[in-house]
């Protein structure tokens, strides 16, 4: 089964009040939230030095919230799940916090905000979870609503997990169909681990999008990597009858589910004479 | 929920809702917390706010006592202004009680301070 949250049940459920501890104790979970609301503001690029007004949607537990405060901003946050809610009661941050649906549309009058943050959220838009559920609408609903609640040269930054290329297109054909200028920063696309997808939102006439971290040394690492390759491919498969030509052929067998005898230290080996 | 984000909430996501807005109060249980005072911060959103909704909204809750009816047109300068402000939008914060849409009559439960406006299969557009 398939590691993505969005896959094992719908965001209310999922987080449950287990999950949800998990943003209060697990201190990588919070750092790494930490880090990516931190980028996310630089991207928001709001008036130097000015406390601002932020929407932050999906904010769960408050740790981006907290980031938030820290920066000097006051937010307002949106979240389906209680249970994460809960946590951020106890948590105590600043923040004013709503149990809403993002898909159901950003319930706020025109022109509040002079931003929107989102820490991995986005990907759950792309659920059916229920029958009435269609992930176009909802998504063009909640792109239109928050283009309407925020202010005009105000930007929306999400940090969100796409499964492939099509959720990017939807995303964005989306978003420009509810007015917004902008697209996707991809900070260190060469890293697996490190690599981060930020849809940049604008709402006041197109300007240039943000440099993404990470990607200057893209040319060598792009070489590096086709070299590799074809070194793989030139060694191919081991010389058959060897030791490690059998132990590729067991592995293989082992895999299709077939009995196969453990591999030791006899494995491969010649019969003395003796036998 | 503090009244800053009462002055901004909608109930437009209802099926056959317009405008939604403003929302009625009805509260049971309001509490008073202490927020750093942030001159700037309340000079900036007082523009964006709809003083009449909040001044109505603190007399629903009653707190608005002190708060005058209309903005004066130098609050950047009056510091008694801002302050006033400041504890009505900020520190004042309904825990318990509902909103109601002026439009449907829909109630949105408020719930240790979280209001919630989850929407049935039914209501949305």
């Amino acid at each position: 089964m398939s590691k993505r949250p969005e896959h094992q049940a719908p965001p209310e459920l999922f987080y449950n009040e287990d999950e949800a501890r998990k943003y209060t104790q697990n201190s990588r979970i919070i750092e790494i939230q930490g880090q990516m609301t931190e980028r996310c503001i630089e991207l928001l690029v709001l008036p130097e030095d000015t406390p601002c007004l932020l929407l932050d949607i999906g904010c769960g537990s408050g740790l981006s919230g907290t980031v938030l405060e820290e920066n000097g901003h006051l937010w307002i946050g949106l979240d389906i799940s209680s249970a994460m809610l809960d946590v951020a009661l106890e948590r105590e941050t600043e923040g004013d916090l709503i149990l809403a649906d993002m898909g159901d549309g950003v319930p706020f009058k025109p022109g509040c905000f002079d931003g929107a943050v989102s820490v991995s959220a986005l990907q759950w838009l792309f659920n059916a979870d229920k029958k009435s559920h269609h992930p176009v609408k909802r998504l063009y609903k909640f792109f239109s609503s928050l283009y309407a609640s925020l202010s005009r040269s105000a930007r929306a930054v999400f940090q969100f997990y796409p499964e492939n290329e099509n959720q990017l297109e939807l995303l964005t054909s989306q978003a420009m169909k509810a007015g917004f200028y902008g697209g996707v920063v991809i900070d260190y696309p060469n890293s697996a681990k490190a690599k981060k997808f930020f849809l940049v939102l604008m709402t006041g006439g197109s300007a240039p999008l943000p440099k993404a971290l990470g990607v200057d040394e893209e040319d060598s690492l792009q070489v590096k990597y086709s070299r590799r390759e074809a070194s793989k491919g030139a060694r191919g498969k081991p010389l058959k009858n060897t030791r490690a030509w059998l132990l590729e052929k067991k592995e293989r067998r082992r895999k299709q589910g077939k009995e196969t005898k453990p591999d030791t230290k006899y494995t491969g080996r010649k019969r003395s004479g003796r036998f | 929920m503090k009244l800053i984000t009462h002055n901004m909430l909608t109930s437009k996501c209802l099926k056959g809702v317009v405008t939604g807005y403003p929302l009625a109060i009805n509260a049971t249980d309001v509490k008073i917390s202490e927020v750093d005072f942030n001159p700037e911060f309340i000079s900036r959103i007082i523009p964006k706010l709809d003083w009449e909704v909040l001044w109505k909204a603190a007399e629903s809750i009653g707190h608005s006592e002190g708060l005058p009816q209309t903005i004066d047109p130098k609050f950047e300068d009056n510091e008694e202004f801002l302050r006033k402000a400041h504890k009505v939008l900020l520190e004042v914060e309904v825990e318990e009680g509902y909103l109601t849409c002026p439009e449907s009559g829909r109630q949105f439960p408020i719930s240790k301070g979280i209001p919630n406006m989850l929407l049935t299969e039914a209501e949305v557009q």
